[in-house]
């Protein structure tokens, strides 16, 4: 559904991402992880048309889509969600989901009544009256989610959903996140941390500075000793090993 | 909804008979306080709803103003006509600023100065071009029948100015129920989450200004019909441009009531101190008086009342 | 085909002026360099500054050069003030507040000098104001060629004090990195004050040195703004040396302008310099931040 060849980025002088190659299949969900800075949301954004690559291509469904506006991108079925959550503050959650669901159409009803489904599915029914600005941390995720979700999606990128969420809220969000792909959707997501992503993906890749060093099912991964030593550091493998 | 309903009722059923009882002079404070509204909406569709903040909103005005008077002084078209015409020249001018300074990435206060520095370029052009008559200004010639959009009873200009107020609060109100409304408050609280959930940040933003670049010119037209003079200081000038941002914010930018209600709290302001004047004999200038507290209420209202005055009839206080 | 002569007068008179440009502008990129913000009031508060010359001059008879230590001292502490009570603390961090609230600012005391000193147009006699010095087949006005180099070595001795002084360390180490700064210890807000009563004490010594050729009325600023915003733009918004070298180039271009276009057509220049930098280049010829 989704590839991406060779895919580069420089800022200045520093690789953020170098030649990155990754496969999404439909109705997967494929994990991203590696280490803080690894480069995983340059990847993502420039999958998602916030940057422009240097080389390489992206594809969706067979169509060229590298370095399209990410609304047009978005247009095409595929959306992104912020690590940092950027909600609309001063309006409220349903208005927040609305202006998502208003990608398909211009009708106002239509788009409140999706608004509303969708908040449902994330587990924000009861809070479609609070403004964005006065969400939690964990609302906050959700409502990424909700609006992502809410533009009639095929693939979902999500960037460290997790991240910040105590176990609880982790736990409900990965039942969300099932929820979703049960639902037909397609998901790659950035994680830092392993162990939320092992629960959920079929697949993982690993970046490491800029670079995919693995690719395989969650156990196989957490058993590379490159990814080990990515994490841990230099020689970490050996240690654990012996 | 139906209390807000029969509050608009009322209001505008006051707003109606109000000259029938009105001496004259009140019924030019009435004119003036919606027409004010009016270029103040025109404002705050662009600034308030989209937030793209300008410093120069009279590069329309005056667009408008010397479009429908040139098409008349110097081509003999009829007002009415020439209106309209005004209306397209002023979104013309906002579709290319916009182009130009969104292509450019200008954002927040870059987005203000170029606006604030093209208004400059008009003022200067109309200052020196022939067919504007350069500073001299122009004249149109006086001839009171409604055919010429000049009348003899002040109670009609009254009536126009009512009538576009209410046409740009319907328009406030539309935006904030449809699509397009919702995608430009979506812009202004975050651009780059409005660009992922599949908005044409650069298009909304062109079209906001092309259709504020319209109205805002059709509140030119609408003065010079009523003063039948403009020259490039009252079309291009400063002061016009910071009394439409003044009138939206200090009445709450984003709001529907905002420049209304901005507008009618700068008028009283003006006639208290006028008022003020006529007891104390150092004040008279008064002018500045009342431009010194606007100044005082824009500083507290950015520092206080993100929403203006119509923060103050929410029940629930919004967060900045 | 205009005489070559007339064109290097214009030039000269045009770099003298920018002697002049160029220290309101250091006074607004040093603003906009470390705090980051668009100071809006500007023009207004050099117009102040304007009239405290003026009017020292008048109820006291202190020359303008003379009151320039005391005029720059005075600028320093209104800036500081200025910024502690109002801009440093309404703005809630966010640039078009500072924008908004700096333009409100800039209507309260235009109009407050309206309201207490008349619309009148002030100038000030000084015995020197008609001496000329001659260069070629130009005639330089003697206070234009003061100002020139006092602007120019205030400009050197503030560039100094940021170069040696602790406190000039502390504000170029807050402009490049705040979060940095505050973590080493240092009083972040105080050097935004202390950054924002320099720019303003540059508009104060600006004052002294205009007002024996230039006159004020309450929208003299207005004049000031739009130049000192080009010219920070065009040599890139934060950086001193592009300052000064916007300032004279927006001098000359200014003197050549009203040259070859006449006096009214002649100001456009530096709009559309301002626009067509903000449109292509928004860096400008020094900066480096986008």
């Amino acid at each position: 559904m989704l590839e991406v060849r060779e895919l580069s980025k420089s800022f200045g002088g520093l690789k953020a991402v170098d030649q990155a190659s990754l496969d999404v299949r439909q109705g997967e969900i494929v994990g991203l992880i590696g280490p803080n800075g690894a480069g995983k949301t340059t990847l993502f954004a420039a999958i998602a048309g916030f940057h422009k690559p240097d080389a390489g291509r992206v594809t969706l469904d067979g169509t060229d889509i590298t370095a399209l506006a990410p609304h047009s991108i978005c247009a095409r079925g595929m959306v992104r969600t912020f690590q940092i959550t950027q909600p609309f503050a001063k309006i409220s959650v349903r208005e927040n989901i609305m202006v998502g669901a208003y990608l398909h159409t211009a009708d106002r009803a239509l788009a409140a009544h999706q608004a509303e489904a969708v908040a449902g599915m994330v587990g924000m029914a009861g809070q479609l009256d609070q403004m964005g600005a006065d969400l939690t941390v964990a609302g906050r995720k959700r409502l990424e989610l909700a609006r992502a979700l809410a533009t009639g999606p095929r693939l979902l990128l999500l960037d460290e959903v997790m991240a910040g969420l105590n176990p609880t809220e982790i736990t409900e969000i990965v039942q969300v996140i099932r929820d979703i792909r049960d639902s037909g959707i397609t998901i790659l997501l950035i994680e830092h941390v392993m162990q939320a992503v092992t629960s959920l993906a079929e697949r993982v890749y690993v970046l490491n500075q800029g670079r995919m060093i693995a690719e395989g099912t969650p156990a196989a991964i957490a058993d590379d000793p490159q990814v080990v030593e990515a994490y841990l550091g230099h020689g970490a493998a050996k240690v654990l090993r012996a | 909804m139906s209390r807000q309903a029969v509050l608009c009722a009322v209001g505008l059923g006051i707003a109606v008979i109000y000259p029938l009882l009105a001496p004259n002079y009140l019924i030019n404070i009435g004119m003036m306080v919606f027409f004010v509204a009016f270029i103040g909406q025109s404002w705050n569709i662009a600034g308030g709803f989209a937030g793209q903040t300008s410093f120069g909103h009279v590069v329309f005005f005056g667009t408008g103003a010397y479009t429908s008077t040139i098409l008349q002084v110097t081509y003999s078209w009829n007002p009415w006509l020439a209106w309209p015409a005004a209306m397209l020249a002023g979104g013309i001018v906002g579709w290319i600023i916009a182009f130009l300074s969104f292509r450019a990435g200008l954002r927040g206060s870059y987005f203000a100065l170029i606006t604030l520095a093209f208004a400059e370029v008009f003022r200067i052009l109309a200052n020196s071009v022939p067919f504007t008559r350069g500073g001299l200004g122009m004249l149109i010639k006086a001839d009171q029948r409604p055919i010429n959009f000049q009348f003899k009873d002040p109670i009609w200009i009254y009536y126009i100015a009512l009538v576009l107020c209410v046409i740009s609060l319907l328009i406030a109100w539309r935006l904030t129920r449809n699509r397009f409304g919702a995608r430009l408050v979506a812009i202004r609280e975050n651009e780059d989450a409005a660009r992922a959930l599949g908005i044409d940040v650069f298009a909304e933003k062109v079209k906001v200004l092309t259709l504020s670049g319209a109205m805002c010119a059709a509140g030119g037209t609408f003065y010079a019909q009523k003063y039948l003079y403009i020259d490039p200081s009252i079309a291009f000038g400063v002061d016009k441009s910071v009394e439409m941002l003044l009138v939206s914010m200090v009445g709450g930018a984003g709001t529907i009531f905002g420049p209304l209600i901005g507008s009618v709290a700068l008028t009283v302001i003006n006639e208290v101190t006028r008022g003020l004047a006529s007891v104390v004999p150092a004040l008279k200038n008064v002018q500045p008086l009342s431009l010194v507290v606007y100044g005082i209420m824009l500083v507290l209202i950015v520092a206080r009342l993100p929403d203006g005055l119509m923060g103050l009839f929410r029940r629930k206080p919004r967060h900045a | 085909m205009l005489d070559p002569q007339i064109i290097f007068a214009g030039v000269l008179n045009g770099l003298l002026a920018g002697g002049i440009y160029v220290l309101v502008a250091v006074g607004l990129t040093l603003i906009y360099g470390v705090l980051h913000i668009i100071n809006f009031a500007h023009g207004s508060l050099l117009m102040l500054a304007m009239y405290a010359v003026f009017w020292l001059w008048r109820l006291v008879g202190v020359d303008p050069y003379v009151a320039l230590p005391v005029v720059t001292a005075g600028a320093f502490i209104f800036g500081f003030v200025l910024y502690r009570l109002v801009i440093g603390r309404f703005s809630h961090g966010r640039d078009e507040n500072v924008l908004l609230i700096t333009l409100g600012l800039s209507i309260v005391f235009d109009n407050a000098a309206l309201l207490f000193f008349g619309g009148e147009t002030q100038t000030i006699d000084v015995p020197y104001a008609g001496s000329f010095v001659q260069l070629g087949a130009a005639f330089l006005p003697l206070p234009k060629l003061i100002s020139f180099g006092a602007s120019l070595l205030i400009c050197v001795i503030l560039g100094l004090y940021m170069a040696k002084s602790d406190t000039g360390k502390a504000i170029r180490a807050v402009a490049k990195e705040r979060q940095g700064a505050r973590l080493v210890g240092i009083d972040v807000d105080n050097i935004f004050a202390i950054s924002y009563g320099i720019g303003i004490a540059c508009l104060g010594a600006a004052a002294c040195l205009l007002m024996p050729t230039f006159y004020v009325t309450p929208t003299s600023g207005n004049a000031f703004v739009l130049v000192a915003f080009t010219i920070v733009v065009l040599g890139g918004m934060g950086s001193f040396i592009g300052a000064a070298v916007g300032g004279f180039i927006i001098g000359i271009t200014e003197a050549l302008g009203g040259l070859f276009l006449g006096e009214q057509l002649g100001q456009i220049g530096i709009s559309l310099i301002f626009i067509l930098i903000l449109l292509l280049k928004p860096t400008g010829l020094f900066g480096s931040r986008a």
